[in-house]
């Protein structure tokens, strides 16, 4: 007979195993094929990028619930650490360090901390430190290194994306800049250039499926905002082919993977239901496109995704779950 | 240059100018027609809203109190007597004074007073664990001692004591708000008037129980033995249901009942406690007296006995 | 035959959730526990006004004799469970968690009212009228035995303007480890087909449904075969998925029939009853034999032999834990039902009642909640819901005690299955406040 007092508590008295930590260990995991595309595209300058975000994020995090919250900090639960990777994705591997730690300052200060800390943000926190660094350093977050295996030296200082824009600016069409660009076998290995995270297509959709088999996340938002994207520069390619570019390669150029698989599928930031998930996904898709054929920065993912945040609550209200016993009983 | 700024000013201040006429008409067409009072009543409230006057908040409370004829009914514990001789004022009818009051609580189940039988492993909140079972400590009308009350308290007049597991309540910053009274799922907080100097007697127990389950489960729980009942010359303890309970409107704050419990649960509030200690020799040299004197009688009762019995051994031997 | 059942597998299609099933003891046939020294049988073990005690201290009864009387229509009678001389009358601590009114009884000998048919021959012939089968029921004492302990003759009176086309017999058990209702499946098939035409024949239906989910293959063939000769009743296999043996959602998997926001089974044409409740309906109305004893499984990852017995109601819980290998070292929490929806108790002394359908020993590791993390509106606990409720937004709305939210957002509509809680991430006590907020709007004024 044992002599401890039994403990008393409310049902249920089960839990499932997926809790926090592991969730976020499950998404580091995730991206972690991503970094190593990256670190055999920069080499050590990518790592220390990473790094520096992820530390100061961390670090951050703790000093602001210490001393401004007064709140116990918890960097157990991991979501620090992903936002300084995120951050550190979505910038140039050689952006000078103390940019990185300014950015990672105004995302979890500002992004996430002033609001409360996890689960209060409304915006996805790395986004809106990257956009903070976009505006503040144009230069050094538009001037991406050249890959040190890169087989095409065509694009010196430019993503695809943005010599497309340049191209199409001097009045070129589409065919003529594509030969320039790198190939689909290589945007979709990751032998192009590009923010620390983004390169390659097949290290995001390895990311995807395991987030996808460990119930991290589930197909909605990421596949409704890829399927988005195809669609609408689809339409525009079908439309004028010399002016728009075909949906393969607006797929697999810049952020959209990192966007749709990484941070669209936020929790904090991302609608309830399947249902509000799918209009969230489709609705970065459309806003990506539009910013991308018709908007002045070549790129669009950051800020689709930052005005898609601002309508979860209204998506949320529009698409709560129908209540089982509203339906009309047939007997 | 000059032209380029010059245009920029007027478009601003054309800008605004529209704004504001637009803001004017939206303020004039929604304009809600308010009693000119009740804005000063409402300045005169406290504006804590803590919904201790019976009303949601302080708004409600002040259009009640326009709209009433009779203002005996309504009352600000918060802003106390001066509040309302205010808003009394500006109404221009009569308020009476009420007596201030503040929160005690009545359980004195404290940590190693009350067997721990189990332990609580949900959400910390006192409702929550005194609907799902008696609790993890013995006696289950007593404090569950998650601090709900803590948290209802608007006011910070309230902590949780960590050696003894009971709130306190601190009287200085306690309006009597009744937000912990009702808050409390176990209803062992309850409004007792501030008394002269802050003096207050009040029963630490709510157990209804019988004597012994009662302090099988703690050790300070009454045990309805009614001796404190005896001790009071005003009637104003009643035992009922195996619990004493105290009228504050018939006690007169002598302080006997104190020293007539077995386990010292007669709070005495604001008491030196050498009056107490006073009291309790009273007593005891009363008791002392009492049993003296039932010796003595029985004594007087044995000699007198044996005085009669001597009486009709000689009247037998006389007769012999 | 199999490949038919496979085929039509069913389930409810609003959330859900697949917890461990940890069936120990479904190998394990129900064995008769010896009789206890004394037993105390709490008059309150159903919903409802308790009963009214009819004995005294001193009084000698019989195993069958009322002890206490039903108080008006929604109660229950309660019947000695053994015989012996009824000792203290006193509250004592009950699986409830509360004290209440108990009889105790100290048992002397094994003297059963005669009326008591004690054979095991089975009776298939229906002799009662409708009416007369409700009364047999009702003064048997009959509630259900799946765990919400509702007085089973309230359930089988239909108010007249409601029509019932559907007998359903809940045989899912989607409770991990409890296995109670399976092994009464495999060992009393006659007697369930026999108890479900009783009830057939009280409602006036021509039809029922035993729904029983598929980690019970053996059950559902078994009941199968032998409901070929009891015409009108068909099995439904369904696939795993909890909360499937909630009313409402046995409901829907089987008839695809969503029974209205504060309805009752009635309303979807449907009555539906625990197997558990058929056999001890059964016992009474064909046996005489009122509910004085219940089947409850023993279980838990650390017990040494994980059983299923037959109980006398009131038996005090450390008996069945003894016969079961004894309480292992570890024991941090006990648990009257399953893990989801199941009581924890804080004595070992606490009598086993009519709803009790099993005991788990969860060790002390495993008996506390994990580390609360913030919530980070995931909203996995909107995707299990299976009442198509948002848990996250009444949770947080009952914490704020805003009664008008969480009356809007259908909290009286949750089942309290704890799938929330069980799914949530970050551990949040989603179901805790849920039902602080009901229990806070039902006190609140109309």
């Amino acid at each position: 007979m044992s002599t401890q007092l039994l403990t008393v508590s409310p049902s249920p008295h089960v839990s499932s195993q997926l809790t926090i930590p592991q969730i976020m260990r499950a998404v580091i995991f995730a991206m972690l094929p991503a970094l190593a595309i990256s670190v055999y595209n920069f080499g050590l300058s990518a790592i220390i990028v990473t790094l520096t975000a992820v530390v100061s994020a961390a670090l951050f995090e703790y000093v602001i619930a210490l001393y401004l919250l007064k709140v116990k900090p918890n960097l157990m639960d991991g979501s620090a650490i992903i936002t300084g990777m995120l951050l550190a994705f979505n910038v140039p591997a050689n952006l000078p360090w103390w940019i990185v730690i300014i950015g990672s300052a105004v995302a979890v200060g500002v992004g996430k901390m002033s609001f409360g800390g996890l689960g209060n943000n409304p915006f996805n926190p790395a986004l809106v430190g990257r956009v903070f660094m976009l505006i503040s350093f144009p230069v050094q977050m538009t001037n991406w290194p050249v890959p040190t295996f890169a087989k095409v030296d065509a694009v010196t200082g430019a993503t695809a994306l943005g010599a497309l824009k340049e191209g199409l600016l001097l009045g070129k069409t589409v065919p003529e800049i594509m030969p320039e660009l790198p190939s689909y076998s290589d945007m979709f290995f990751g032998f192009q250039g590009g923010s620390v995270g983004e390169m390659s297509a097949l290290a995001m959709i390895i990311g995807l499926i395991y987030m996808l088999w460990r119930k991290i996340i589930t197909w909605h938002i990421p596949i409704s905002n890829l399927v988005a994207v195809a669609i609408f520069s689809g339409i525009f390619y079908l439309i004028n082919p010399d002016r728009f570019a075909s949906p393969i390669f607006h797929l697999m150029t810049g952020g959209v993977l990192l966007g749709a698989i990484f941070m669209a599928t936020d929790y904090v930031t991302s609608p309830f239901t399947h249902k509000g998930m799918i209009i969230f996904g489709v609705g970065i898709g459309l806003i990506t496109v539009l910013i991308r054929l018709f908007g002045g920065y070549p790129e669009g993912v950051s800020f689709a995704i930052l005005i898609m945040n601002a309508f979860v609550p209204i998506i949320n209200k529009y698409t709560k779950p129908v209540k089982f016993g509203t339906k009309p009983v047939k007997l | 240059m000059s032209q380029e700024i010059l245009y920029t000013v007027l478009l601003l201040v054309a800008l605004g100018a529209l704004a504001a006429i637009i803001l004017y008409w939206v303020s004039q067409k929604f304009k809600v027609q308010e009693n000119p009072k009740l804005e000063e009543v409402m300045d005169a409230l406290p504006a804590t809203n803590c919904g201790g006057c019976g009303f949601a908040g302080c708004s409600g409370f002040a259009s009640a109190l326009v709209n009433a004829d009779d203002l005996s009914p309504y009352h600000c514990p918060v802003g106390g007597n001066e509040v309302m001789q205010e808003v009394a004022s500006i109404l221009g009818k009569e308020v009476q004074e009420k007596d201030p009051f503040v929160a005690v609580v009545k359980c004195a189940g404290a940590i190693g007073v009350r067997v721990h039988t189990t332990n609580y492993d949900g959400a910390a909140n006192c409702s929550i664990a005194s609907d799902l079972y008696s609790g993890e400590r013995g006696c289950s009308d007593g404090c569950v001692g998650l601090g709900e009350c803590v948290d209802a308290c608007d006011f910070d007049a309230m902590y949780m004591d960590e050696t003894t597991g009971l709130p306190v309540v601190i009287e200085d910053k306690c309006t009597a708000c009744n937000a912990c009274v009702t808050t409390c799922p176990k209803n062992i907080i309850d409004l007792w008037p501030k008394g002269k100097r802050d003096k207050k007697i009040y029963i630490a127990c709510v157990n209804e129980e019988k004597g012994g389950t009662a302090r099988k489960e703690c050790s300070m729980a009454c045990s309805g033995c009614a001796k404190c009942a005896d001790e009071c010359k005003y009637d104003a303890i009643t035992v009922e249901n195996d619990l004493a309970k105290i009228d504050y409107d018939l006690c007169k704050l002598c302080g006997k009942c104190v020293v007539a419990c077995d386990v010292r649960n007669i709070v005495a509030d604001g008491f030196k406690p050498e009056m107490i200690d006073k009291l309790a020799e009273k007593r005891e040299a009363r008791l002392e007296k009492e049993k003296e004197a039932k010796r003595l009688e029985r004594e007087k009762a044995k000699a007198e006995a044996a005085a009669a019995k001597a009486a009709k051994e000689e009247v037998s031997d006389k007769s012999e | 035959m199999l490949l038919n059942l496979t085929k039509k597998l069913k389930r409810f299609h609003k959330g859900g959730i697949h917890p461990e099933e940890n069936k120990f003891s479904a190998a394990a046939p129900i064995t008769e526990l010896p009789l206890p020294k004394s037993v105390t049988i709490p008059i309150t073990q159903h919903i409802g006004a308790p009963a009214k005690v009819v004995v005294e201290r001193g009084d000698t009864v019989k195993v069958g004799q009322i002890i206490a009387t039903h108080e008006g229509f929604v109660s229950s009678n309660i019947h000695s469970s053994v015989s012996g001389k009824v000792g203290k009358i006193d509250k004592v601590m009950d699986s409830t968690g509360f004290k209440k009114m108990a009889i105790n009884i100290r048992v002397k000998g094994d003297e059963w009212e005669e009326s008591i048919d004690r054979t095991p021959d089975l009776i298939k012939d229906i002799s009662y009228a409708p009416d007369e089968i409700i009364k047999k029921i009702m003064e048997a004492g009959v509630v259900g035995m799946g765990g919400a302990a509702f007085p089973s003759h309230v359930k089988l009176s239909v108010p007249p303007d409601k029509k019932v086309d559907h007998l359903i017999i809940n045989g899912v058990e989607c409770e991990p480890y409890l296995t109670a209702d399976h092994r009464i499946m495999l060992e009393k098939p006659h007697e369930i087909m026999v108890g479900t035409h009783i009830l057939m024949k009280a409602l006036g239906v021509p039809k029922a449904i035993i729904g029983i989910e598929a980690n019970k293959w053996d059950a559902i063939e078994k009941l199968a075969e032998v409901a070929k000769d009891y015409p009108g009743i068909e099995v439904q296999g369904l696939r795993v998925q909890y909360p499937q043996g909630g009313e409402k959602q046995l409901i829907e998997a089987l008839l695809g029939r969503e029974v209205p926001s504060g309805g009752l089974p009635f309303d979807a044409g449907c009555v539906v009853h625990n197997v558990g409740t058929i056999y001890s309906m059964y016992m009474a109305v064909q046996k005489n034999r009122p509910l004085i004893e219940r089947v409850v499984t023993v279980t838990g990852k650390d017990v040494k032999t994980p059983s299923n017995f037959s109980v006398r109601i009131g038996t005090p819980i450390s008996d069945l834990i003894d016969a079961a290998g004894g309480l292992p070292e570890n024991t941090g929490k006990i648990i009257s039902g399953g893990p989801m929806m199941g009581k924890a108790l804080n004595e070992l002394d606490i009598p086993i009642a009519k709803a009790t359908s099993g005991l788990l020993l969860i060790p002390d590791e495993k008996a506390h909640r994990q580390e609360v993390y913030n919530c980070v509106r995931c909203g996995k606990c909107v995707d299990v819901c299976p009442m198509g409720l948002q848990p996250v937004e009444l949770s947080l709305l009952s914490k704020g005690k805003d009664l008008e939210g969480v009356k809007a957002n259908g909290i009286m509509d949750c089942i309290e299955c704890g799938s929330c809680s069980f799914i949530c991430p970050s551990n949040r006590p989603i179901l805790d406040y849920i039902r602080y907020g009901k229990s806070n709007l039902k006190k609140a004024p109309k």
